[in-house]
């Protein structure tokens, strides 16, 4: 038995959604199935919050967000995908008002925009504070509208059916009957979304293990570029909830512990006073991109200039000057979340921050179509490497990009199911069936493990952070590589208790902590091959960016014995690799 | 020893179980925690058998819904501070059908949600195209209403009202809400589609006005309110319709 669509999307977040909506445009007559984990508005889409990037102001062009984007990305975006993101994001931001989402306005009734890190001009489209959630409910909502959308709300793919050398459906576990059903379709999307999970301190949800990632990965397709990990400068102590770029957009400040600009000490430029009316400046200071900031952080720690807590060392944002009016109108989220998991009033009190694993500039190498190398896989969001992030993403990018490349990946599946339509349906129930009873046997009849899962998870996001972490050198990672390699073995031993098919959350645990073992592993290797520094890829045993030998992508494979890593050129059309500079005038 | 703290929780398994138990667990007392890191710490280190809902664990979401000690509350804000030293407990929402320990089924919300049509519905002809920019909306016609499109489909204001809880036909807080919020919207031309169900029996009119919706609303939607407005201008429709059939709202 099995069940019958001509694509299926595996994600409902922003990029799924978008990509179903645009199939559902593109040709009402093919159905479409979204198989997601939890219900599409849990999403970590919700989560987002300062803004998505597009051009629309007169001062602004095409030309500054690509250079911003690529600049941003330390040379290692796909610049054609660059182009084409910075050409299409302004007609995806307005579908998407047109769809609802309530975007903040001027007083003449135009959308507002507002600077963030490493833009040269403001352009980042923002709903107060919580864009993400507005634009994942505006979608989610809309998709309502469309009959041949199917959702499988709670529905856990496990694996990615390949037949013929042709990717042709999803093995998903049915949470309410605990059944491993198979999904089958002339082409599939994987928008899983990221994996901050793998490290211990996120600000990523419990859902974003990279699912998708693994199971691609599993099938022989290539991860790029997964060393990249961009860490956020400012999250909450603790908890790791962020606060959004956006409060320094504002105009907030970053402070030490003697209330010391300190960022001007790391090649980010000069500060202005806070009450100068060209505070704050752009791509400056409190407005450099997120990789430069969170160094900044190690260095100024290892300096002694941080603020020790029982959760380690902070500094501080301070966003009081902006006065609770302006607060309030364009910070209502920073200040409930402040108040809430910090007890303290951004209002009246700095807020105390730290740099948090909050992105993953890699994923699953796809071409600017969201084609796969796998023919009838493809991928979008934040699972999917374009590439137009490269080495460090720029704050607001990444909503644009859903949208952007999950209405592409849509489009393009649908050309290509439509053209394959003819599927292998006996050997991919077999394959089906042999899931169901690799689960029954490897998980819920299991007996006579000891190792929780837990624990191995937490053993794993240590490591990752050890090794993997801002600054990283050879030992580190080695280190970490071997730890992985443990782990895997003792993933073996895994205790299960729960026998239950109905909405079994153990058994789901575990299968993401299956699949973030592999991606752990895939991350440190990328990183050991890498012997240059670039963007949020920081060696200290290699402290230089390195153009001769990699300005290049990475692209980690599996194999029998462990990973393989390979490399593809990077994409140069009009620009070719210069200094980074941020706050200072180029030589 | 260093404090603990004493959790109650309702379990139920359906193949195991005929009949819902409350289980008891100790856990460390930690100033900082929610309850969800509680119930978190009860998976992770002492029963991996619990099951229940979370993802953000800040407060948008809407997936960690619980009844604790009584009253339905995001369980990622709800501290344990807020109950120390008393013993918390915890259960499923209220109102929704129990699938296993806290985990309800959410379909019926969906359902509801649905039967609003809660996208932006544009006449005939009339939808803008996209070369033509976005629409305009003031900040004024913006206010009108964005607190309603604030809902996280959380259902706390479901599982706090009496209505819901005697007829499950009742179209509830949110949907009518998240349906205001669209009527509200300048950009949008469906209020005639959408009040067949708003004000329909199971809609608007089922409504008693208790007010419970909006007192446990996380994110001070005001469902009630929405209730409100909605059958103060379907009573004008009424009227206008009544009166003076060529005044009708377009
Ligand atoms: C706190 C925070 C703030 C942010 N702020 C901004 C911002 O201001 N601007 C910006 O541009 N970017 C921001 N980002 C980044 C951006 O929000 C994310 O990159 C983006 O939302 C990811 O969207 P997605 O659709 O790829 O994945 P997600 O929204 O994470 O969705 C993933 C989907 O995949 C499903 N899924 C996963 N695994 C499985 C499986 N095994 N089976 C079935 N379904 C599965 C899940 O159920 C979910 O529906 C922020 C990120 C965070 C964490
Ligand atoms: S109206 Fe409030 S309580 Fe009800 S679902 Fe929405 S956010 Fe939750
Ligand atoms: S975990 Fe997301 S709202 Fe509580």
């Amino acid at each position: 038995m099995s069940l019958r669509h001509d694509i299926v999307i595996v994600g409902g977040g922003g990029a799924g959604l978008r990509a179903a909506i645009a199939i559902a445009e593109t040709d009402p007559s093919l159905s479409v199935a979204v198989v997601s984990k939890v219900y599409p508005m849990r999403s970590h889409t919700v989560a987002a919050e300062g803004g998505a990037a597009a051009v629309v102001k007169e001062n602004d062009s095409f030309d500054d967000h690509f250079k911003d984007t690529v600049g941003g990305s330390d040379w290692l975006a796909d610049q054609d995908a660059v182009e084409l993101f910075v050409e299409t994001a302004p007609a995806e931001m307005i579908q998407l008002e047109h769809w609802g989402c309530p975007w903040s306005r001027e007083p003449d009734g135009s959308v507002a925009v507002r600077p963030f890190g490493g833009m040269n001009i403001e352009r980042t489209w923002f709903a107060d504070d919580k864009t993400g959630f507005h634009m994942l409910h505006a979608l989610y909502q809309t998709s309502l509208k469309y009959s041949p959308i199917t959702a499988y709300n709670e529905w856990f793919a496990t694996k990615v059916l390949v037949e013929n050398g042709r990717c042709q459906g999803v093995a998903a576990l049915d949470l309410m009957t605990g059944k491993v059903e198979t999904v089958l379709a002339g082409a599939v999307i994987m928008c899983t979304g990221g994996a901050g999970k793998l490290f211990p301190f996120t600000t990523n949800g419990a859902i974003k293990t990279g699912d998708g990632m693994a199971m691609a990965y599993r099938v022989g397709v290539g991860l790029k570029d997964m060393e990249f990990i961009q860490y956020h400068p400012t999250g909450l102590p603790g908890t790791g909830i962020l606060i959004t770029e956006a409060a320094r957009g504002e105009g907030g400040i970053m402070v030490n512990k003697d209330g010391y600009r300190y960022l001007q000490d790391y090649d980010l430029g000069t500060p202005l006073e806070i009450t100068d009316p060209n505070h704050p400046v752009k791509k400056s200071m409190e407005l450099g991109p997120r990789d430069r900031l969170s160094q900044a952080f190690i260095k100024e720690r290892d300096k002694g200039g941080t603020i020790a807590t029982d959760h380690g060392p902070v500094v501080y944002l301070d966003i009081r000057h902006l006065g609770k009016k302006t607060i309030n109108k364009k910070l209502p989220f920073v200040r409930e979340l402040a108040k809430n998991y910090a007890g303290i009033d951004p209002v009246y009190v700095p807020i105390p921050v730290r740099p948090v694993v909050h992105y993953i500039m890699g994923g699953i190498d796809t071409d600017i179509n969201g084609a796969t190398q796998l023919p009838g896989l493809f991928a979008a969001g934040e699972t999917a490497c374009v590439s137009i992030n490269g080495a460090n993403r720029l704050g607001s990018n990444s909503l644009t990009e859903l949208l952007v490349f999950g209405a592409r990946a849509g489009e393009a599946a649908a050309a290509f199911a439509t053209a394959n339509a003819d599927l292998d349906v006996a050997a991919l129930e077999a394959q089906g069936a042999d899931e169901q009873q690799r689960i029954a046997r490897d998980f819920i009849n299991k007996h006579g493990g000891t190792e929780r899962i837990a624990t191995l998870r937490r053993e794993m996001q240590e490591t990752m952070e050890d090794g993997g972490g801002i600054y990283r050198t050879e030992a580190t990672l080695r280190a970490t590589s071997e730890k992985l390699v443990e782990l895997r073995e003792r993933f073996a031993n895994l205790l299960i208790e729960d026998r239950s098919l109905t909405f079994n959350t153990e058994l789901t645990s575990a299968l993401e902590l299956d699949f973030m073992l592999d991606l752990a592993l895939a991350v440190a290797h990328s990183g050991l091959a890498r012997t240059e520094s670039r963007g949020s890829h920081q060696r200290t045993d290699y402290p230089q960016r390195d153009d001769a030998n990699f300005l290049k992508h990475s692209l980690a494979f599996k194999t029998e014995d462990g990973v393989r890593i390979d490399y593809k050129d990077v994409v140069i059309t009009k620009w070719p690799p210069e200094e980074r500079v941020y706050g200072r005038q180029a030589n | 020893m260093a404090q603990t703290i004493e959790l109650e929780i309702f379990r139920y398994r359906p193949e195991q179980e005929s009949e819902p138990t409350l289980q008891s667990y100790e856990v460390p007392y930690n100033e900082e925690w929610v309850v969800l890191d509680a119930i978190n710490y009860i998976k992770d280190e002492i029963d991996g058998t619990l099951s229940y809902r979370w993802s953000c664990r800040m407060g948008v979401c809407g997936s960690c819904g619980m009844m604790v000690n009584g009253v339905p509350r995001l369980t990622c804000a709800a501290f344990l501070k807020e109950y120390y030293p008393r013993k918390i407990l915890v259960e499923p929402l209220d109102g929704f059908p129990v699938e296993r320990d806290l985990v309800t089924d959410m379909d019926m919300f969906v359902a509801k949600l649905t039967s609003v049509s809660p996208w932006i519905i544009r006449n005939e002809g009339e939808e803008k195209p996209l070369e033509e920019g976005t629409y305009l909306q003031s900040p004024g016609e913006l206010a009108e209403y964005k607190h309603y499109s604030m809902c996280i489909n959380c259902m706390l204001c479901y599982a706090a009202c009496p209505v819901f809880a005697l007829d499950t036909n009742f179209l509830g807080p949110a949907a009518i809400a998240i349906g205001q919020r669209y009527n509200m919207d300048s950009r949008d031309q469906g209020r005639d589609q959408r009040q067949e169900v708003i004000a329909s029996h199971d809609g608007i009119w089922h409504c008693t006005l208790v007010g419970e919706c909006s007192t446990v609303c996380p994110k001070d939607v005001d469902p009630a309110g929405a209730i409100q407005r909605a059958k103060l201008s379907s009573t004008t429709d009424y009227f206008k319709d009544l009166l003076m059939p060529w005044g009708r709202r377009t």
